[in-house]
């Protein structure tokens, strides 16, 4: 069977992804172009649909958007007619690039695991990026053009970055990083090694020594403070989350997990992020009155374990009717990430609005994780990621038919496409 | 339901008997020619098979924990003005379908309503069969997922034919009632993939019940699990097996072992000459699909082994009847439909292990394309409530290869086809008159990912409606621990 691969396989255009780095790192000076995409209902996010309107595109930022947008003699023309036009879709949460297939260790760079020690906060699970994943062709194929690269572990996990689905290498692809560092109280009370109340504990010694830390640095060179909660390289990783600067996202579901974590936030005045959540719903108000973004999927309604009891598919509508922020996310794995656009479309079927679903995977998410000067919504002055979809984006039948990130079209045959075409009509040396 | 066959040892009393007996029942008309191959598949040695043999029932205990399910009593229904997907047919707009004593009575545009019937208004809303998933954990790995309740992978051996699902299901897993809520009405609940032989399967309907008897399909055939590949050379590699070719020989010695106890009972049976041969649970299982009266679903993800476990099936003369989560079963699509095997899949699940990494969006189109029954399966809680949503992504992937798939045809990917693959294609997965009236009635389009079960009837008996808080089924474990959900 080996020697039939090279006939099976079709020509890929495995050199664009060079020359477009190039141009991502030079755009001004060696590119110039102008793209325009017409007659489409444009959802900007950041205000009011569109019906027949412009997105104009110029060196990969966004320069117009409107229903009167002059369109230049030399722009390239997007007929968008019929059409729905919008942001990219971030995916807030996943290990593409990190994790290209979970049960291979070796092509698995997620979770730390540290020393045993359940606090890896220095890990920068960026690092471990690949760039080359077949992965991300799959997704932004599905009209993902931002992905949230988070990583797991234990208590703390690590750094999250945030990541455009671009070509060219990781310092191109970078939005950045970090982003926001990881924590979980939930469900990592066996790798910390006691209850909810002892990983509680644990947060906190960390989160009062890396302020030792901080206060006593000269002491702590000369040997002369006791033993802190963490490695030095996980203290100093802490200081932006205890100055309130670096959002810390914990991971919490059940309804009273959740009130822990306001109150750490509110006793150590951490910017934090609810992921998980599956109760939330339950403290929708006080997580609205704490102004705490919830990060939660929209397909369980099942209690998963005894932190779950409460998980149900309403839970984005609840939690946005009750003034909370919502992120939608779904699809963590590379191989998934792609589905996060369906995962809002179950919140719409059960109750949420769907321009909040939509914001939910654009705009909030870019927001919270500080990059919504950058992607999220379509204004000028914004990164061209732009989807081109067939109809509705939360519809299994629409197709994202072009996907631009930062103005190019990365729109092309993943792994996968290769493998249906070539089993499609079998190559005669298969026939056998 | 029936008479239990238990201690009877007669072999042609069950002949009257449901659960995994049915082969000795009249087949019905409509009744699938998977039981053709078997009869003339060629057997291990040249011993010609003792009578009563392929197609005899199971013997010597057929049904020793029978179904007491019975069909919660309900009137005349009729539902009209609604777009009817049949899944025989092209759809029927504006259409009535009547049911009456658990059954369907009448579908079409020109439907006769009886006084006596309870109109439902389906103006604007989808009426489908009720939703039937191949493969299913469900009371097995219930939820929540603690170990206590861990209860559907007996690792302590590669090969445990001898173990049966149906004694580790749990009635009151709260994902019971959530399928129900989607429109699921009829589940495989299936042993993990730990061994080569997992064990046998039970056929459940979603219903409520405090046993797990009360949920079992009347008449249901069992299944045998069977699994390829990666998860029993990974859970066996330090005790057993831990490799593909060990994995074969194990298959291979097991059945040889089970052609000679089916011949040695077989003879018994027939002359009833000296004492019985003495009773080996996993052989008797094994023996019973070898006879043709339990159906083999067999778990295997990349073509390859499909193709070897297909040529295991004829060197011992039984018939696959499914390949379960085979991400790769678009390379061998053409072998699949030549030796009439479903293919149990997802849409576009994948990428999570090295036999999952090939798996495509277009698994689903280019397996229809190729003739092969198609079916979209579960193996999850929470996509087993979507499987209309995974039919979905495969008509779209579909129309992207210029393949395309009419959704009266591609709801038979989750109602006919795998009602064929537990071998209930005549009581279930179609709206037609004289099928059991499990029925779906859906707020729209069910291709919509906003598309919800608005009501479910199991054998004519509304057990679901969303507009009605008050019905709602809450198992055991949900009261004072699971909120009971608002109606937004």
């Amino acid at each position: 069977m080996m020697k039939t691969r090279a006939r099976g396989m079709r020509p890929v255009a495995w050199g664009f992804a060079l020359g477009s780095a190039l141009v991502l790192a030079m755009p001004a000076t060696v590119h110039s172009q102008t793209i325009a995409i017409t007659g489409g209902r444009v959802y900007p996010v950041s205000g009011p649909v569109i019906e027949n309107g412009t997105v104009l595109i110029t060196n990969g930022r966004i320069t117009a958007v409107g229903a009167n947008v002059p369109v230049p003699a030399n722009a390239t023309r997007i007929d968008a007619t019929g059409k729905w036009v919008t942001p990219g879709i971030v995916n807030v949460a996943t290990t593409l690039g990190v994790v290209e297939i979970g049960a291979v260790e070796e092509t698995n760079d997620t979770p730390a695991r540290g020393r045993g020690d359940a606090v890896t906060a220095s890990h920068k699970v960026w690092e471990g990026f690949n760039p080359s994943s077949p992965l991300i062709q799959v997704t932004r194929n599905d009209g993902i053009t931002t992905v949230g690269v988070v990583p797991g572990g234990g208590l703390v996990g690590g750094q999250a970055a945030f990541v455009d689905l671009s070509d060219g290498d990781l310092a191109a692809m970078m939005l950045q990083a970090p982003v926001a560092m990881t924590a979980d109280i939930g469900s990592k009370g066996e790798q910390v090694g006691g209850t909810r109340a002892e990983v509680l504990q644990r947060l906190r010694d960390l989160l009062a020594d890396t302020r030792e830390y901080m206060r006593r640095r000269a002491d702590y060179e000369r040997n002369a403070t006791r033993e802190l909660a963490a490695r030095r390289g996980d203290l100093e990783a802490m200081i932006p989350v205890v100055q309130g600067r670096l959002p810390l996202v914990i991971e919490a579901n059940r309804a009273s997990e959740i009130e822990s974590a306001l109150n750490l936030a509110k006793e150590f005045s951490l910017k934090i992020i609810i992921s998980g959540g599956a109760e939330a719903w339950e403290v929708g108000p006080k997580l609205a009155q704490a102004q705490v973004p919830v990060i939660v999927g929209a397909l369980n309604n099942i209690p998963l374990n005894f932190s779950m009891l409460g998980a149900r598919q309403e839970n984005a509508a609840l939690l946005q009717e009750a003034g909370a922020k919502v992120l939608i996310n779904g699809g963590a794995d590379g191989f998934n990430a792609r589905n996060v656009r369906f995962e809002a479309g179950n919140a719409v079927a059960f109750g949420l609005p769907w321009d909040a679903a939509l914001r939910a995977v654009t705009l909030t998410p870019a927001e919270t994780f500080g990059v919504a000067d950058r992607v999220g919504s379509l204004q000028v002055g914004r990164e061209a990621n732009v989807v081109v979809w067939s109809g509705d984006p939360f519809e299994p039948m629409t197709r994202a038919e072009r996907v631009l990130v930062r103005g190019v079209d990365v729109k092309r045959p993943s792994r996968q496409d290769e493998l249906m075409q070539r089993y499609k009509a079998l190559p005669p040396t298969y026939r056998k | 339901m029936q008479v239990s066959t238990r201690h009877m040892l007669f072999v042609a009393i069950a002949s009257a008997l449901g659960c995994a007996t049915g082969r000795a029942a009249p087949p019905p008309a409509s009744a699938v020619p998977a039981a053709a191959p078997q009869a003339t598949a060629p057997r291990q040695d040249s011993t010609p098979p003792t009578p009563p043999g392929a197609g005899a029932v199971s013997a010597p205990n057929a049904d020793p924990f029978p179904s007491t399910y019975r069909a919660v009593p309900s009137g005349p229904v009729a539902i009209r003005n609604a777009t009817i997907l049949t899944a025989v047919g092209p759809r029927i707009q504006n259409g009535t379908i009547l049911i009456r004593d658990g059954k369907i009575v009448a579908v079409g545009a020109n439907v006769t309503v009886p006084s006596d019937a309870r109109v439902i208004d389906g103006t604007g809303k989808f009426v489908t069969p009720g939703i039937i998933d191949t493969h299913s954990h469900l009371g097995v790995y219930a939820a929540p997922g603690v170990d206590a309740l861990s209860d559907g992978n007996e690792m302590t051996n590669p090969s445990t034919p001898q173990v049966w699902a149906e004694h580790s299901v749990w009635p009151q897993d709260p994902q019971f009632p959530r399928a129900l809520s989607a429109g699921v009405t009829t589940i495989q609940i299936l042993p993990g993939s730990a061994n080569l032989f997992g064990g046998r399967s039970v056929v459940l309907k979603v219903v409520p019940s405090r046993t797990v008897q009360g949920m079992k399909f009347p008449g249901a055939k069992y299944g045998l699990k069977m699994a390829c590949g990666e998860n029993p050379k990974r859970v066996y590699a330090q005790r057993g097996l831990m490799t593909r070719m060990g994995n074969v020989a194990g298959y291979r010695a097991q059945w040889i072992s089970a052609e000679a106890y089916r011949r040695r009972w077989d003879k018994w049976l027939a002359d009833k000459k000296g004492d019985p041969p003495s009773r080996d649970l996993a052989m008797e299982t094994l023996a019973e699909v070898l006879r043709g009266n339990i159906l083999v679903h067999n778990h295997c993800y990349r073509a390859d082994e499909m193709a070897q476990m297909i040529d295991i099936s004829k060197e011992f003369g039984y018939q696959i009847k499914s390949f379960h989560h085979g991400v790769e079963a678009y390379k061998v699509a053409d072998l699949l439909a030549a030796n009439n095997i479903s293919a149990s899949v997802w849409s576009d699940w994948g990428g999570f292990k090295m036999e999952a990494m090939d798996g495509v969006r277009g698994n689903l189109p280019l397996l229809h394309n190729a003739g092969v029954r198609t079916i979209v399966h579960s193996d999850d809680a929470n996509g087993m409530q979507r499987l209309n949503q995974d039919a979905a992504k495969g008509i779209s992937e579909g129309k992207e290869l210029g393949i395309q798939i009419a959704e009266d045809d591609a709801i038979k990917w989750i109602t006919i086809n795998p009602a064929w693959a537990i071998g209930l294609d005549d009581k279930i997965g179609s709206l037609v008159a004289g099928k059991n009236a499990d029925i779906v009635l859906w707020d729209k389009n069910p291709f919509s990912i906003y598309a919800r079960a608005e009501k479910v009837w199991v054998d004519g008996a509304m057990m679901f409606d969303r507009l009605d808080p008050r019905q709602r089924w809450r198992t055991d474990f949900e009261l004072g621990y699971v909120p009971e959900a608002r109606i937004p």
